[in-house]
C-alpha cells in the first residue's frame, strides 16, 4: 500500500469513523430532499391549485374533477393496454428464448444473444426515425411489402388505434426482448445442474423439467422482470412520441406521461398536469404494494 | 444432461430457424437505416423506403451533406458528448460513495436510507417533472448542461448496484488500513475504488447509455437549438414535410454507432451490469 502511515489526530472530522458514513451518503440525502421529496410534496400541493404565471390559488379538487374527460380516459386506457401487451409478450417469449439459448446444443447462441440485445442500446427516438420509414403509409414501405407477400392489405399504420397500439408494442418488444432474455439467462445459470440430472434419472422429460424445476426456481427473476415491465409500461412516452410527436389522431397514441407533458408544458396548466401525475403515482404505488404483499420481494433487504 | 441433450436434428433445425428469424427482426431496422442513409433524401421523401437495392440511387451524398451543412448536428453531437461524460463521471462518483457506505458502515439511519433508495428506484421520475422544472427555473438552470445533469446525478439504481458489489468486499482491508492511520476517505478512494473496478465498468456503460439516449428531461430543460442533444435535435427534424432527411437518416446512423462500438468492446460488463439486479430479490 502506497499510503503514507499517519497518526490519527482524533478530533479531525475527516478521520472520524462516526461522521464518515454520513458524509458518504450526503449526496443521496441532498438529492433525495431536493429532487424527490420536495417535488413530491410540491406535486401534491399543485394538484389542488390553479398554477398561473406569477400567482397560484387553491381550487380544491377541481383539477381532479377535470380528470373525468375523454383525453384522460384515452391516456389511461392506452397506457394500461400497452402495459398489458408488453407483459404478455415480454415475459413468456424471452423466457422460452432464454431456455433455448441456455442449451449448449444450440449453435451460435452467443451471436443470437448479442443480436437480440443490440436494439436495447439504441435510443428509441433515433431508431424511431427508421421505424417510421419501415411502417410508412406507401404500399412499397417495408412493412406493407411484407403484408402483401402474406396476402394482406396494406395499412396506414399511424392512423388507427389498433395498428397504432401495435406500433408502440412492437417497438417496445423489439427494444427490450434481449434485455429480458439476459435477466432470465442469469437466473437460469443460478439453478444447480444436479436438480436436472436427478430429475432425468427419475425419467422426467423436457416439459416436466421446465414446469417443475426451471419455472419455480426462476420465480424471483420473473417477479423482477414483471415489476420493471410494469413500471416501464406506465412511464412510457417515447414509443408514442416517435410516431406522433404530441398529437396523435383521436388520441390513439396518448399516454399518461404524454398527457402530463401536454397539460403541464404545452397548455401551461401545471395544476392539472400534477393531478394526472398524482393518479399515475397512485397507480404505481398500488402496484408496488400488491407486489410487496404477494412476493415479499424486498423483505430480505435492509 | 445425457440423453435429452441430444435434440432431434429436425427439431434443432426448426429452433435455429426460429432464432434466426428473431435475429433478422432485431437487426432489420439497422439494415434499413443503413440502406436509407445511402439513398437521396428526395427519393425517401417522395417514395418512402423500399427494399430494392437501386444501385444507381445509392451514394454518400447524405454523409457529405451532414458534414458540410450539418453544423448544428455536430453541435448536438458535442452537447451529447459533454452531458454524457460529465453526467456519467459524477453519477458514478456519488452513487459509488453512497452504495459503499450502505454496504460497509453500520450507522444509525442506514436502513432508512436504503429503503429511501429503493423507494426512489420504484417511482417513475416522470411524475415529478413539473415541479422539477419549476425548481430548475428557480435555480436558473434552464437551457444549461447542469439542468440536465444535476437532478439525475445521484442514480438509485447505481447506488443499489454498488451496494450489492461492495457487500462482497473484504472488510479486513478496511481495518488494516485504519490501523495504518488512513482516513475513511483515503480508504475509499485509494483502496476500495480500485477493488470495485468491475462495478465501475458496468455502471459506466449503463449510465453513459442512459445519458446518451435520454430524451424527455433534456427536452424540457434544453430550449435553444445550439444546446440540443442528438435525440432532441433529430426528433425536431422528424416532420412529415421536412426537407432534412439527409441529416436525419445519416445523422441517426452516426448517433447509434458509438454505442454499438462501446458494446462490442465491453460486452461482458454490459451483461453483468444488467443482470445484477435481476438475480437478487
Amino acid at each position: 500500500m502506497q499510503t503514507v502511515p499517519r497518526k490519527r489526530t482524533g478530533n479531525g472530522i475527516i478521520f472520524s469513523q462516526k461522521a464518515a458514513p454520513y458524509i458518504f451518503v450526503s449526496p443521496f440525502i441532498l438529492s433525495f430532499l431536493l429532487f424527490f421529496l420536495y417535488p413530491s410534496i410540491s406535486t401534491i400541493i399543485m394538484s389542488f391549485q390553479e398554477v398561473l404565471p406569477g400567482e397560484t390559488k387553491f381550487i380544491g379538487v377541481e383539477n381532479y374533477k377535470k380528470l373525468l374527460n375523454p383525453h384522460f380516459y384515452a391516456a389511461l386506457r392506452n397506457t394500461t393496454i400497452y402495459t398489458i401487451w408488453t407483459l404478455i409478450i415480454l415475459i413468456p417469449l424471452p423466457l422460452v428464448l432464454a431456455v433455448i439459448l441456455n442449451s449448449k446444443a444450440i449453435p451460435g447462441r452467443n451471436f443470437f444473444r448479442s443480436a437480440y440485445f443490440i436494439p436495447a442500446l439504441t435510443s428509441t427516438i433515433v431508431v424511431g426515425v427508421v421505424f417510421r420509414l419501415i411502417f410508412g403509409e406507401l404500399e412499397s414501405a417495408p412493412a406493407n411489402t411484407l403484408l402483401k407477400w402474406l396476402g394482406l392489405p396494406p395499412q396506414q399504420w399511424t392512423m388507427h388505434w389498433g395498428t397504432g397500439m401495435f406500433l408502440m408494442v412492437f417497438l417496445a418488444s423489439w427494444k427490450w426482448l434481449g434485455v429480458n432474455i439476459l435477466y432470465f439467462l442469469s437466473g437460469l445459470q443460478n439453478i444447480p445442474k444436479e436438480l436436472y440430472e436427478s430429475a432425468e434419472m427419475d425419467g422426467a422429460g423436457a416439459f416436466r423439467k421446465f414446469f417443475y424445476i426451471t419455472l419455480p426456481l426462476l420465480k424471483p427473476v420473473v417477479i423482477y422482470v414483471l415489476t420493471i415491465s410494469i413500471f416501464g409500461g406506465f412511464r412510457m412516452y417515447e414509443e408514442s412520441f416517435v410516431f406522433w410527436q404530441n398529437q396523435s389522431p383521436g388520441d390513439i397514441g396518448l399516454t399518461l406521461v404524454g398527457y402530463i407533458y401536454q397539460e403541464g408544458f404545452m397548455n401551461n396548466d401545471m395544476g392539472f398536469g400534477s393531478a394526472v401525475g398524482i393518479v399515475l403515482l397512485i397507480i404505481v404505488f398500488v402496484i408496488n404494494i400488491i407486489q410487496l404483499k404477494v412476493t415479499g420481494a424486498f423483505r430480505k433487504e435492509g | 444432461m445425457t440423453e435429452t441433450a441430444k435434440i432431434h436434428p429436425v427439431a434443432k433445425a426448426v429452433v435455429v430457424l426460429m432464432l434466426s428469424l428473431f435475429a433478422v427482426v432485431a437487426l432489420f431496422p439497422f439494415f434499413a437505416l443503413l440502406l436509407a442513409s445511402f439513398k437521396p433524401s428526395t427519393e425517401l421523401l417522395r417514395y418512402g423506403l423500399n427494399l430494392k437495392l437501386q444501385a444507381h440511387l445509392l451514394s454518400f451524398k447524405n454523409y457529405i451533406y451532414l458534414f458540410q451543412e450539418g453544423a448544428k448536428y455536430l453541435t448536438w453531437y458535442k452537447n451529447s458528448l459533454i452531458i454524457t461524460a460529465v453526467g456519467t463521471v459524477l453519477s458514478l462518483l456519488f452513487s459509488s460513495m453512497v452504495g459503499y457506505a450502505l454496504a460497509v458502515y453500520n450507522f444509525k439511519g442506514r436502513n432508512v436510507i436504503f429503503i429511501l433508495v429503493l423507494t426512489v428506484m420504484m417511482i417513475p421520475t416522470e411524475i415529478l417533472m413539473l415541479p422539477l422544472y419549476k425548481l430548475m427555473v428557480s435555480f436558473k438552470m434552464i437551457n444549461t448542461y447542469w439542468g440536465v445533469i444535476v437532478p439525475t446525478m445521484v442514480a438509485p439504481i447505481a447506488i443499489f448496484f454498488f451496494r450489492q458489489y461492495a457487500l462482497g468486499l473484504p472488510k479486513e482491508l478496511l481495518d488494516a488500513a485504519r490501523i495504518d492511520g488512513c482516513s475513511e476517505f483515503r480508504i475509499f478512494f485509494s483502496i476500495m475504488v480500485p477493488l470495485m473496478k468491475p462495478a465501475f465498468g458496468a455502471m459506466a456503460i449503463l449510465q453513459a447509455m442512459g445519458y446518451w439516449n435520454s430524451f424527455l428531461w433534456p427536452t424540457i430543460i434544453l430550449r435553444t437549438e445550439d444546446m440540443f442533444t442528438l435525440p432532441i435535435g433529430l426528433s425536431g427534424l422528424l416532420t412529415p414535410y421536412g426537407n432534412n432527411y439527409d441529416i436525419l437518416i445519416s445523422g441517426s446512423l452516426l448517433t447509434i454507432l458509438p454505442i454499438i462500438v462501446l458494446f462490442m468492446f465491453f460486452q461482458r460488463y454490459f451483461i453483468s451490469g444488467l443482470t445484477v439486479g435481476g438475480v437478487k430479490g
